[in-house]
């Protein structure tokens, strides 16, 4: 297929920026998104134009480093990673605009290249749990209820790859901090830092200035893993109790 | 020095030491650490590490040595640490637990990882791996890695290629990437304490030696280009494999060789560059622009069974329509005790047999048909729909979003792909190269696994080598500091970032025809073709004169566009690509000197009659520890290298033809 592609090109962080128009040729159905701006970028070395910068490392939709705003959509038409997303999502013939994440807490760097550091400092901030090396009791000392172990384990799947702030009209990151607390929330390891975890979260998350949850949903309708709506409400119980008992 | 052999290489010393401790081998690796000396506390925080690679190695071992109170510098070239290659396994990690008691043991699990790996490996390393793995499992599980459990809470396992007990743990087929979080998690915990500062897009592009001790890296920060001066104590390399030297694999795009190449040419031997391990389960290769390859989890040969028509005719039906008598399962009928279970090695040699033969499936690439099925309609039947789906939904979900077929409906198709690279710096017992103060752990050191490795024991040799291996030897060496400052006028260091600044803005002004990824595909291929699944003395010598004729190109006609002061990826993949062109070369001579089959490694002209791998013992059973032999950076026609032999010694377990039969 052919297709017309309106592409975010900026050239350094303090670069405006603006949309470049380019034609590609003969995409089969079978190559990724990714791979068919490869095909691009060969095409724009031919002809001596810098390629247009992206990121993408593992292209099995597990590392989360890539991530493109395709035609208004975060990782574009279909619920999965830009890097799984499949040129027979889209038709011959077809506009599509690919722009990186847009939120001012992932300032761009170059063309579709964002930089997503906040999210480690989100981390940083108590999405851990600390045993030190060597410390650690025999695994099967703990049992871990099977339901209890399944929520953490769907929870714990988040790639951190951002497309639930640029979903998000409020462009904040409450999915992906959601994801952390329910995951070691739900497991008794968890549980002794419970609640300064969710508060110092919470505290950082504001801090890079990401936004507040409205309920809107679109970061859940957009999540490459899935990450349920509810685990909002989890956090937002968990800061509830953890303000409340710091009283 | 003795005289050119083949006209490739020198033969230098044998290597004298290991540093391997001697005594009952269970009582080895307590020994070491008893002897290691201890660093006080208070003179930890003087001391400082910096650890390229955020991976299972690299971040279990910054986590480490940041609770420990040393200082650690952290490198990797991704925008977040949680990202690094180790993140995509899928199948699992080995330990020996023995919750099942099905007869593992620490002694267990040693000996299948010596035979696994064809007598390549060293036994007092692969004896300590067996003998952490369980306090990994422990470690992981405090962290909060949501290993896959029972109904009574407690853990399960499964088995892998080539092993009879269940000893894996898995969480899903994202095994990885769970204990990739949980070592990050702990990583990001030091940062906050303040012992582990993090440098993220950040390529490490040279080694600093001062007075034959490495003392620090030169690394580019790849967003604004500046070439930034790192100085420590010692240096650990944990940058992973290069089994992108193949551009096609199951690797992650950035995976590279850089780290450990350029510590190579600074005088870190490279051992056994040419055991490279092809995987099984991938999914073919559809088209001439593909990218990367995407491997299917080992683990669905569990229940998967393997099978190509009887008959060359029946290559083109729809599977569901030949009939069970007409269908090969080869790999039961050859192998009937481990069946679609046999190692990697030999599943993949096999699968790669049946295309040779003409019975290949899938659609034809070139005029060839490229894959084999692996079909679940008997586990379906066997467990349900349902239970399928609850083992190896995701697995199915991703080959049917990459091949738009439903492993439900038909067999899914799976050829071997470059996966793992067995070679890797060359290490002692303390996992340190033969540059004093460099340490290399993971993937990056060739240290455990022999010519090949077992499913599941890479994630096991990477948390084992981060965890535990690393922080207790290194110890040993920051013990002798506190060591003298290194100014960074120092010439040494000098010399280093003139090397690095050289090199770029040579990169950037051959203004050539040629793209980065084409010399990259080119040299793919010729990899993949002489130095693949099948070696061969003439085809390595061919390889050896194209990649040379490559390498020249390069240097004259390659085009990096852009500038060395932003984010400029071609120039990134470019300086990749000049490495990766290097070690092709040494991989071609290594597989040529080694005139014996073993593990990964099969050379065409060693083989059994009914075409096994026969390995020579009485020739080969050595470490292949390579010396770099040319003098600068460029298009040097030829590199010559110098051997290093490593007698491999066997006390504990009898060296024994390997045999899955
Ligand atoms: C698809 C897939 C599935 C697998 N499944 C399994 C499995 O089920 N079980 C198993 O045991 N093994 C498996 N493996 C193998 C295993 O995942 C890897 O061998 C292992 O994770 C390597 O870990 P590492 O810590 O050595 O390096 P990596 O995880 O590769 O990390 C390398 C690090 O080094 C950094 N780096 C590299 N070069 C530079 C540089 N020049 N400058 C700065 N930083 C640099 C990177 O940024 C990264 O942080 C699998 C591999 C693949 C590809
Ligand atoms: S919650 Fe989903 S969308 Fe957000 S970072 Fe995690 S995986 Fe990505
Ligand atoms: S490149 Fe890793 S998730 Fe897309």
């Amino acid at each position: 297929m052919n297709l017309t592609l309106k592409i975010w090109r900026q050239a350094g962080p303090d670069d405006g920026g603006d949309f470049a128009t380019y034609d590609v040729r003969d995409i089969s159905d079978d190559m990724s998104f990714l791979e068919m701006l490869d095909v691009l970028n060969e095409d724009l070395i031919g002809k001596g134009e810098e390629p247009v910068a992206f990121d993408s490392d593992c292209r099995e939709g597990i590392c989360g480093q890539c991530g493109l705003m395709i035609s208004g959509m975060a990782h574009g038409p279909d619920v999965t990673t830009t890097c799984q997303l499949h040129m027979r999502s889209f038709s011959d013939g077809e506009t599509i605009t690919v722009e990186p994440w847009r939120a001012s807490s992932f300032p761009v760097l170059r063309d579709l290249v964002v930089d997503r550091s906040a999210f480690d400092r989100i981390i940083q901030a108590g999405g851990y749990i600390s045993v030190n090396t060597g410390a650690a009791p025999e695994a099967h000392s703990v049992p871990v209820p099977k339901a209890n172990a399944d929520r953490a384990f769907d929870t714990a799947t988040c790639i951190g790859c951002g497309a639930c702030v640029a979903a998000c009209p409020n462009a904040s990151g409450m999915l992906f901090m959601g994801a952390k607390i329910a995951h070691l929330g739900e497991l008794p390891q968890g549980q002794p830092e419970r609640d300064s975890r969710v508060v110092s979260m919470v505290n950082q998350h504001d801090a890079e200035g990401f936004g507040g949850c409205t309920n809107i949903g679109e970061c859940a309708a957009a999540c490459p893993k899935e990450i349920p709506l509810d685990v909002i409400n989890q956090l937002n119980k968990d800061f509830r109790k953890a303000k409340k008992g710091a009283h | 020095m003795s005289d050119l052999i083949q006209d490739l290489y020198r033969e230098g010393e044998p290597i004298a030491d290991t540093k391997c401790p001697d005594g009952p081998i269970e009582n080895r690796w307590t020994e070491a650490k008893f002897e290691n000396k201890l660093v006080n506390p208070s003179n930890r925080r003087k001391l400082s590490v910096i650890i390229v690679g955020t991976g299972l190695a690299g971040g279990a071992a910054a986590a480490t040595l940041g609770e420990a109170g040393y200082h650690v510098k952290s490198f990797c070239y991704q925008d977040s640490p949680r990202r690094a290659h180790s993140i995509a396994a899928q199948g699992g990690i080995n330990a020996a637990k023995n919750y099942n008691d099905d007869g593992d043991s620490t002694y267990r699990l040693f000996y299948d990882t010596v035979k696994g790996g064809d007598y390549r490996s060293r036994e007092t390393n692969v004896y300590r791996l067996a003998e952490v793995s369980t306090a990994i499992i422990d470690q992981c599980v405090a962290q909060g890695v949501p290993f896959a459990r029972e109904y009574g809470g407690l853990l399960d396992n499964r088995s892998f290629g080539g092993v009879q007990v269940a000893r894996t743990f898995y969480a899903r087929g994202q095994t990885g990437q769970q204990l990739l979080i949980g070592a990050y998690q702990a990583m990001e915990r030091q940062v906050t304490a303040g012992t582990v500062e993090a440098f993220t897009r950040h390529e490490m592009l040279e080694v600093i030696v001062v007075d034959g001790r490495a003392r620090g890296i030169i690394a580019r920060d790849m967003v604004t280009g500046e070439i930034e001066t790192h100085l420590a104590d010692a240096v650990v390399l944990a940058s992973g494999g290069y089994g992108n030297v193949y551009f096609l694999s199951t690797n992650a795009m950035g995976c590279n060789v850089t780290a450990t190449w350029r510590a190579h040419r600074k005088g870190a031997y490279f051992g056994n560059p040419c055991y490279t391990q092809i995987h099984p389960t991938c999914i073919p290769v559809s088209g001439e622009h593909q990218a990367k390859l995407t491997l299917m989890s080992e683990s669905l040969r569990n229940d998967g069974r393997i099978w190509v028509p009887k008959n060359r005719d029946d290559c083109d039906k729809d599977p569901r329509d030949i009939p069970e008598e007409d269908r090969d399962y080869y790999l039961e009928r050859i192998y009937p005790a481990f069946g679609n279970l046999v190692p990697r090695d030999i599943a993949s040699r096999q699968a790669k047999a049946m295309c040779d033969d003409g019975r290949g499936v899938g659609p034809k690439v070139g005029d060839f048909r490229r894959g084999v099925y692996l079909d679940f309609a008997d586990a379906m039947e066997r467990m349900s729909r349902d239970q399928v789906a609850a083992k190896y939904g995701n697995l199915f979900d991703m080959y049917q979003r990459i091949t738009g077929e439903s492993p439900y409906e038909v067999p899914m198709r799976i050829y071997p792909a470059v996966h793992y690279t067995m070679g890797g710096l060359w290490v002692d017992y303390d996992l340190e190269t033969t540059i004093p103060g460099l340490f290399a752990a993971g993937e990056a050191n060739f240290s455990d696994h022999g010519a090949n490795r077992l499913g599941a024991s890479s994630l096991m040799q990477c948390l084992a080598d981060g965890y535990f291996v690393l922080p207790n030897t290194i110890r040993d060496y920051l013990a002798s500091g506190p060591f003298e400052k290194v100014d960074e006028q120092h010439e040494a260091v000098v010399e280093a970032r003139t090397a690095v600044t050289d090199r770029i803005e040579k990169l950037l002004s051959i203004n050539g025809e040629r793209s980065v990824d084409s010399f990259h595909r080119e040299l793919g291929h010729i990899m993949w073709e002489y130095c693949g699944m099948e070696r061969s003395e003439e085809g390595l010598n061919k390889a050896i004169g194209l990649i040379r004729s490559l390498r020249e190109e390069f240097w004259r006609n390659v085009r990096v566009l852009g500038s060395a002061d932003t984010l400029n990826q071609s120039l990134e993949k470019a300086g990749r690509v000049v490495d990766f062109l290097e070690l092709g070369e040494l991989m071609c001579i290594d597989a040529l000197h080694r005139r014996e089959s073993c593990g990964g490694h099969f050379r065409s002209e060693s083989q059994t009659e009914d075409g096994e791998a026969l390995r020579d013992d009485d020739n080969f059973a050595y470490v292949a520890a390579w010396e770099f032999g040319a003098d600068r950076d460029g298009d040097d026609v030829a590199l010559t290298p110098t051997l290093h032999k490593e007698d491999l010694v066997y006390n504990f377990i009898e060296l024994k033809q390997r045999s899955y039969k």
